[in-house]
């Protein structure tokens, strides 16, 4: 099966009117992912057993009208918990984890009768930028298998983008669903802060993480995001606002006319020329079907990725503090007392690039430095979300590119960190203020033919006007129906 | 602020993270370290006269749950015992972490 030729909404019709059954539906995807992933290596775990005996128990008890994703495959990045079934985050400390609980977005999604095919790669504990820094190995970009998938979600948008599946799950900290979103042609969405429960989630940066999915179609990741939003009990920072249909508003008279886009300088005027060309046409296409473009200015952006990097390496300090070796994963051998445990556990079972961040937060909160980094970061977040909160004063959406470049070499960057971090620099503001963003493909680069996404920013809680220009935008353009071809012939 | 982290200081907040690093890595993680802490340096530019520090973006807060306990069942004890690096009799085992040959002494 290669999910190209459809989605979810004609999947299921298929489904609903027996024209393919679960089982065969299930055993058809699991073909294709054996015929791509040694090339994409999308995959940290296949759940092939499982999923072809829930497949056959959804054949048996029927699928409903109603039942839009009941016997379809998708995906789970391997920082979601998923009861009996290996959850290792990319990390050697978690390497034979096996949860005895369901995160609550799987929980969500077990009961509305999905197939979960398998987890994702990414990068370690989801910090980083290209799903280098993953313990395993490294995910490539199917559209060419020499460049980085993006990260820290990048074996979540490879396996879309190789039409391995419809959907995947990502986790967003600064920016990890919609940077493989761009990098590899796909739609990939960060709800706000407090949308979608994270319980279950292996925590990095508490207030910032977020779940999401990346999917190939807008249409189909709203109908997904339904199910996976709303509150929960298990989360204290879930909101109580009533989830939407975002689906049933994308149809012939979703429309962007009148909506007031605003473009900021620096969202646009430092791109790399074959970036910014492909995102001028974007604009442009959206002033011709009605919008108004104005260009605006988030003046703090530079100063998104230190502060980030301080907040969410602090937090990240303390969430890894429970990897001690003593209750559950990667032990160290030859430790003779309690500190040995902690400290020969914790060197030998995190890789570089955390143990990289658990030390910058360390020291970020460390006697002496805590005002100097700590509270001085939280105190610029502040004013990054309000001028966020300014723009939107008179404006419907902020849009412009979601990274400066298209998807670079596999190696280029990983010993200049960085390097990789300012790679963050148009996604992590977003996180920093708790705002819902989504990257559409936009187009391709002209000097390599890789993917380009649109970043489209909204007001908390508006998923919809995000969700209806992205539409419009992906049913007036054809760049997502162009599909990689593995081997690099792009 | 310092704008150079010394190997001193990095060994010194390894120790707080419980984290150790060989002699010949700590040249290069301290030149990593010290050129992203330069990077944090630029916030000061920043005036962040009487703003409030922001710590999170989620529209609630103080959500209480009740204090209850919940007993599980021998299965679950059983899956999470799995995940122990090491267990005897349904407890966790860890390393000894006193050393008796020395007490009393």
């Amino acid at each position: 099966m290669d999910f190209y030729q459809t989605d979810l909404s004609q999947l299921h019709n298929d489904l609903v009117n027996k024209k393919i059954s679960a089982s065969e539906l299930t055993k058809a995807t699991f073909d294709h992912i054996k015929a791509n992933d040694d090339q994409v290596k999308a995959f940290l775990t296949l759940n092939e057993d499982a999923a072809t005996k829930r497949a056959q128990e959804i054949d048996d008890a029927g699928i409903a009208a109603d039942q839009l994703v009941s016997g379809v495959p998708l995906a789970v990045k391997d920082n979601i918990l998923t009861k009996g079934l290996t959850t290792t985050a990319a990390s050697k400390i978690l390497e034979n984890f096996n949860p005895v609980y369901d995160a609550t977005v799987v929980d969500k999604l077990n009961q509305a009768g999905f197939i979960n095919v398998g987890k994702t790669n990414l990068d370690e504990f989801a910090m980083g930028s290209s799903t280098e820094n993953s313990a395993f190995f490294t995910t490539h970009n199917p559209w060419d298998l020499t460049r980085v998938p993006g990260g820290s979600s990048g074996g979540s948008a490879a396996a879309v983008a190789a039409g391995d599946v419809l959907g995947a799950l990502g986790t967003d900290t600064g920016g990890s669903i919609r940077m493989p979103a761009s990098f590899n042609g796909v739609v990939g969405m960060k709800p706000t802060y407090g949308r979608v429960s994270r319980w279950g989630i292996i925590a990095f940066g508490s207030s910032f993480d977020q779940v999401g999915w990346l999917t190939r179609t807008v249409k189909d990741n709203a109908y997904l995001m339904a199910l996976i939003a709303g509150n929960d009990k298990h989360d204290m920072t879930s909101s109580l606002k009533e989830v939407p249909d975002w689906a049933a508003h994308l149809n012939d008279d979703t429309s962007v006319k009148g909506l007031k886009i605003a473009v900021p300088k620096e969202y646009y005027d430092d791109l790399n020329d074959d970036v910014k060309k492909v995102v001028k046409a974007a604009l442009d296409h959206l002033e011709s079907l009605g919008a108004t473009v104005d260009k605006v200015s988030l003046p703090r952006t530079k100063y998104g990725v230190p502060a980030y990097y301080i907040l969410a390496s602090s937090e990240a300090s303390s969430n890894l503090q429970r990897y001690d070796g003593i209750r559950y994963g990667f032990r160290a051998k030859d430790a003779k007392n309690l500190d040995e445990v902690y400290v020969k556990s914790r060197t030998e079972g995190f890789g570089e690039e955390v143990k990289r961040r658990i030390m910058l937060g360390t020291f970020s909160l460390s006697a002496g430095f805590y005002d100097a980094y700590f509270n001085k970061a939280a105190k610029v977040r502040r004013l990054i979300a309000q001028d966020f909160d300014k723009v939107f004063e008179n404006y419907d959406l902020i849009i412009g590119a979601t990274g400066a470049t298209t998807a670079f070499k596999i190696g280029a960057e990983i010993d200049d960190p960085k390097t990789m971090y300012m790679n963050d620099v148009l996604t992590v503001p977003v996180n920093m203020a708790g705002l819902p963003a989504m990257s559409v493909p936009a187009g391709f680069s002209e000097k390599n033919g890789m993917p380009v996404g649109l970043q489209i920013i909204g007001k908390p809680f508006d998923e919809q006007t995000i969700y209806n220009a992205g539409y419009v935008f992906e049913q007036t353009t054809d760049f997502h129906k162009k599909a990689p071809k593995l081997g690099g012939q792009n | 602020m310092a704008s150079k982290i010394t190997e001193q200081q990095v060994e010194h907040v390894a120790e707080l993270a419980k984290l150790e690093f060989p002699k010949d890595e700590l040249g290069k993680f301290t030149t990593q370290l010290g050129s992203i802490i330069d990077m944090f340096e630029d916030l000061t530019a920043v005036d962040t006269d009487g703003v409030e520090p922001m710590t999170s973006a989620t529209d609630r807060v103080n959500v209480m749950r009740e204090d209850k306990a919940v007993k599980a069942t021998k299965e679950e004890t059983e899956a999470l015992l799995k995940n122990a690096p090491d267990e005897d009799g349904g407890y966790i085992r860890v390393p000894v972490i006193i050393d008796e040959s020395e007490d009393g002494e």
